[in-house]
């Protein structure tokens, strides 16, 4: 099957989940990535169950930090 | 209010501008706009809104300039080193800028005070690092009906959002609540290009003016992702979370509240 993963075309294996989309993608900090399937949001708790199918278009979305590193919260 | 002579000729780049014009600046010159963090996303926001006429511009930062912040923080310099950041920036935005006023809270940001520090100002521009202080602002915002600029950089890569109530997700509907403390790679601990900085706080200095002067599309309902290695922009959909915890269909965050702290920050 096609999907389009972070914008770009790929062929899979069918029956592919979330979670071994993750794993085949090698995502970074697998267990803090947030998901969307279809521009909806996949939990976490989901991702071992959550098919994929023909044409889906999958995002990963990352935490980043910022500018300050130095101490604004205490 | 009518515009000065010299007024018109430091902002004639702006008022030239259809989108901006007179009515815009007026706008500009009215707003007030809240920076928390005067470190790499804060540096170059501050100075660009400063330098458009943002008429009131806040600048909340507990720490001192540092040697090390100076590879990306351009709005401190080197005889800064040691001084306290909000004062340095506020020095560097007033020598571009006599004409706005800006006012410094040398503070750390928390539950006890984010709502006072926000209430105050039309938009809000988070230029923080750690998460805690991410998620703290945008329950804030959220709980105070406040739009605003989340950012975040790392190595050469950023992302950028923007906040406006009722138009499109908040942080915590994209993610859920904060990394635990260290398990994701912070600025100081995995690096980040001073240029990165400046691009994604100059994003968020744009989404800022186009706000105050009501023209253009805001990142609302998007994530702006920024890869400088491919040189690549993509603008990611990001739907509302109906189970989102502060805006969402059964809220149950009804006031701020602080998440612990990564020893990173803890200098």
């Amino acid at each position: 099957m096609k999907l389009t993963v972070a914008g770009i075309p790929k062929e899979y294996a069918d029956g592919l989940t979330v979670a071994k989309l993750i794993e085949l993608e090698q995502v970074e900090t697998p267990e803090y990535v947030t998901v969307s399937v279809n521009d909806e949001f996949i939990r976490s708790s989901a991702f071992a169950e959550t098919a994929l199918k023909d044409g889906d278009s999958v995002e990963f979305l990352y935490f980043m930090g910022g500018g300050q590193c130095d101490g604004l919260y205490q | 209010m009518a515009f000065t002579n010299e007024q018109l000729e430091r902002y004639s780049r702006n008022i030239i501008l259809s989108e901006v014009g007179v009515k815009g600046q007026k706008k500009l010159l009215n707003a007030r706009v809240l920076i928390v963090g005067a470190g790499g996303l804060g540096a170059p926001a501050a100075l660009y809104l400063a330098a458009a006429g943002v008429g009131t511009i806040g600048i909340a930062d507990a720490d001192e300039v540092d040697l090390s912040n100076l590879q990306r923080q351009i709005i401190h310099t080197t005889p800064d080193v040691g001084k306290a950041k909000v004062q340095s920036a506020k020095e560097t935005m007033l020598a571009i800028n006599p004409g706005i006023t800006v006012n410094t809270y040398r503070t750390f940001v928390a539950s006890d005070n984010v709502m006072e520090l926000i209430a105050d100002y039309d938009f809000i521009l988070d230029g923080t690092d750690n998460f805690p202080a991410k998620f703290l602002i945008n329950d804030a915002c959220v709980l105070a009906g406040k739009p605003f600029s989340h950012a975040g950089i790392i190595r050469f890569r950023g992302q950028l959002m923007t906040y406006v109530p009722g138009r499109g997700p908040c942080y915590r509907c994209v993610f859920k609540e904060p990394p635990p403390p260290d398990a994701v790679p912070t600025c100081r601990q995995a690096g980040v290009i001073g240029a990165v900085a400046g691009v994604i706080g100059s994003l968020q200095a744009l989404e800022a003016v186009k706000y105050i002067v009501g023209k253009g599309e805001l990142l609302t309902g998007y994530l702006l992702t920024y890869d400088a290695l491919k040189m690549e922009f993509r603008k990611i959909r990001v739907p509302l979370a109906r189970d989102c915890a502060v805006c969402g269909e059964h809220p149950t965050i009804l006031k701020p509240f602080d998440y612990e702290q990564a020893e990173c920050d803890l200098k």
